[in-house]
């Protein structure tokens, strides 16, 4: 079994790149020069020295001693959240940028939903002193203000996206038409998701995650596999970050925390392993949420970064194989499971990754496993939403 | 003799083909439509399939797929309105549209009801030209549907060239980088490009499309090609017009097939 594409830019069933003709010829110069560049000595030492100065990694493993014993196991939190701009998408952006310079790009398209890839991207964009353009979802704008403003801060154009649910799906169209008006631009995807080879790349540069965590728990454990490994998936980037060494060791469980939204058939959802079909969206073949037509179904997820039709290739094939189980999570469970890390750790989650430590409550783990969530962003930029949380939570309420 | 060649073969310049979205602004306009677009004189007719996250399409053409939509628009239904569209119609058709919906639909149903209805041809922009060729040309060619591949300002030569050899029918030809309905004339770079692709000599006739919206931007682009395809403007004219729907589209197409046009 192979985790990697093929040549055609497949992982198994899943990927290509359907793409409009006038995306070809810039589809094509990455695909030809993206290895090249990237696996260069030189680009490795300016991208390995950033993570490390800039970016502040390795992002320490921390053993979380009071949720361990709560959950009767051993859980080990991956601290993405401790890296710059809150996230993990920094890793992402660093990698990206570098290949645009090499490139000879100056323009820079990108799209965001909880605006964490927005706010990563406008920040290497300063970084490099590179025009950014950042498209978001009017809704997503709203319920994530503080990320909004940060951007306009570091010198990116925001622009509001009003199609669709005006979320992430419909800010990602937007700034593909961009690149096609634009083809002299550089598209800096924030996901495992689009065509191919952005998935490979997105993958790589994030897989930096999973080859510290191997290093960490042999440190900590004695052993470099941990029994489980649970991560939360919008597009599927910390999760294919955090799985990537491991996906050949089928000893380490591997699980996605998707958005049930209010429930996985309220109509208000963004489950996609249990509502997806094979489709295409955003240049790829995947699991995408859509009607019997073939029209997209708008998500819903109070996470904005997981309020996505769709995941990438790579986990539609895990998915496929069985090599990932992914399990859903309502929009309470996230939040109450956010607070519960506060309370017990003294870190606020973004409301993405408390999804995946949702599936603490879910999951019954024997005392003697090790288990490994990644902690891929920290919650300021809810702050809106949990504050709602807790003041709805101080009502008083029917005791069950 | 597919239609589209049947075309060709009698007329070799000033081509019209108009993109219109089936379902915009009713649901069950498509035929009429049609046939106003075949009286008022148009060579050749592309029915737009809505899709709700088209990539290739600007504003206009987007909200017309949203409007289509709200409308309650599927494939089923186009091919339903289309039924007897072929005994009182004999210009070419086409469909056009997003890979998605016709995937859902299934490749060789699609084909299929493309034959039955009398469909000449399909553009799906972003079905790829490798995975076209492996995996769908063989369903396509056993009825007989031909798919017309797009190139672009971008488009290496090498490119074009095999495009132009699996291509039948008519190549259509982006006239620049962009999403439809964006641009609205014809500048000079684009005429340059217009004149590389005219020195390569291809076997297959060519449409210009995107960005002809008016008369001269259609006389223009006539210059470089076998004639032109409009969108964008038609949908525009369709959602503004307060006359009704044939004297619209007689308006519309009289408009940019005026010869009598000042300066080309
Ligand atoms: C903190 C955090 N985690 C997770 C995600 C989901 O993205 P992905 O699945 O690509 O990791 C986001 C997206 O915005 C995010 O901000």
């Amino acid at each position: 079994m192979t985790y990697n594409t093929d040549k055609k830019g497949y992982y198994g069933k899943f990927g290509g790149a359907y793409i409009p003709e006038m995306l070809h010829a810039n589809i094509e110069v990455l695909k030809n020069n993206y290895k090249k560049i990237t696996e260069a000595k030189n680009f490795q030492k300016e991208y390995r020295q950033l993570l490390k100065d800039y970016a502040g990694r390795p992002t320490p493993l921390y053993f979380a001693s009071r949720l361990s014993e709560h959950f009767k196991t051993n859980v080990f939190l991956k601290r993405e959240d401790l890296c710059h701009t809150g996230a993990h998408k920094i890793n992402n952006t660093i990698g990206q940028i570098l290949l645009a310079k090499k490139l000879n790009k100056t323009r820079i398209i990108a799209e965001t939903g909880a605006g964490q890839h927005g706010v990563a991207t406008a920040t290497v964009c300063a970084l490099m002193n590179m025009k950014c353009i950042v498209y978001m979802g009017e809704t997503d704008m709203k319920r994530q203000m503080p990320n909004v403003e940060r951007m306009k801060m570091l010198g990116a154009e925001v622009v509001p996206v009003y199609s669709g649910n005006k979320t992430l799906k419909d800010a990602t169209n937007e700034a593909i038409r961009d690149w096609i008006n634009n083809p002299e631009a550089y598209y800096l995807i924030g996901s495992v998701v689009g065509p191919h080879p952005y998935p490979e790349i997105v993958a790589g540069f994030q897989s930096i995650i999973s080859e510290e965590l191997k290093i960490q728990m042999k440190e900590k454990t004695g052993n470099e596999n941990p029994d489980c490994i649970i991560a939360c998936i919008g597009g599927g980037s910390n999760a294919a970050g955090i799985f990537y060494h491991y996906l050949k060791n089928k000893k380490v469980k591997l699980i996605a925390a998707e958005a049930a939204g209010k429930g996985i058939h309220s109509g208000f959802s963004a489950a996609t392993s249990v509502l997806g079909k094979p489709g295409i969206l955003h240049g790829s073949k995947t699991l995408i949420m859509q009607n019997e037509d073939g029209q997209i179904t708008e998500p819903y997820s109070i996470s904005a970064g997981l309020d996505y039709p769709g995941i990438g290739p790579l986990h539609a094939h895990l998915f496929d194989i069985k090599r990932v189980k992914f399990i859903s999570i309502t929009d309470n469970q996230a939040l109450k499971a956010a607070l519960f890390l506060t309370r017990m750790e003294g870190i606020i989650p973004a409301l993405e990754t408390a999804h995946a430590l949702a599936c603490l409550g879910k999951i019954k783990f024997t005392k003697k496993e090790k288990v490994v969530i990644n902690l891929s962003g920290r919650g300021d930029k809810d702050l809106e939403a949990y504050i709602k949380f807790i003041k709805n939570k101080k009502q008083p309420q029917i005791h069950r | 003799m597919n239609r589209i060649d049947k075309l060709f073969k009698s007329k070799r310049e000033g081509i019209l083909n108009i993109y219109f979205t089936a379902g915009f602004p009713r649901l069950n306009q498509t035929a009429e439509i049609i046939k106003y677009l075949a009286e008022a004189g148009v060579d050749m007719i592309e029915i737009g399939i809505p899709f709700s996250d088209s990539l290739a399409d600007g504003p206009t053409i987007q909200q017309s797929n949203e409007k289509a939509l709200a409308n309650g628009m599927n494939l089923k239904i186009i091919f339903e309105q289309l039924k007897n569209i072929r005994q009182s119609i004999d210009i070419p058709l086409i469909l056009m549209g997003s890979l998605n919906p016709i995937m859902q639909f299934g490749i060789n149903e699609f084909c299929k009801k493309c034959k039955e209805t009398g469909i000449d041809g399909v553009i799906i922009p972003d079905l790829p030209f490798s995975e076209y060729i492996e995996d769908y040309k063989k369903t396509f060619d056993k009825y007989g549907i031909y798919n017309i591949f797009l190139i672009t300002p971008q488009t290496s030569g090498d490119r074009i060239k095999k495009t132009d050899t699996a291509s039948k029918g008519f190549i259509y030809m982006v006239s620049s980088s962009s999403t439809t309905g964006i641009k609205s004339k014809i500048e000079k770079s684009q005429e340059e490009y217009f004149k590389r692709i005219n020195r390569m000599n291809l076997k297959n006739p060519k449409l210009i499309g995107f960005g002809i919206s008016d008369n001269k931007s259609f006389l223009k682009a006539c210059q470089y090609a076998n004639g032109v395809v409009i969108g964008s403007a038609f949908i525009k004219a369709l959602s503004s017009s307060k006359a009704n729907l044939k004297t619209t589209i007689n308006n519309f197409v009289n408009e940019i097939k005026r010869t009598n046009c000042c300066i080309v």
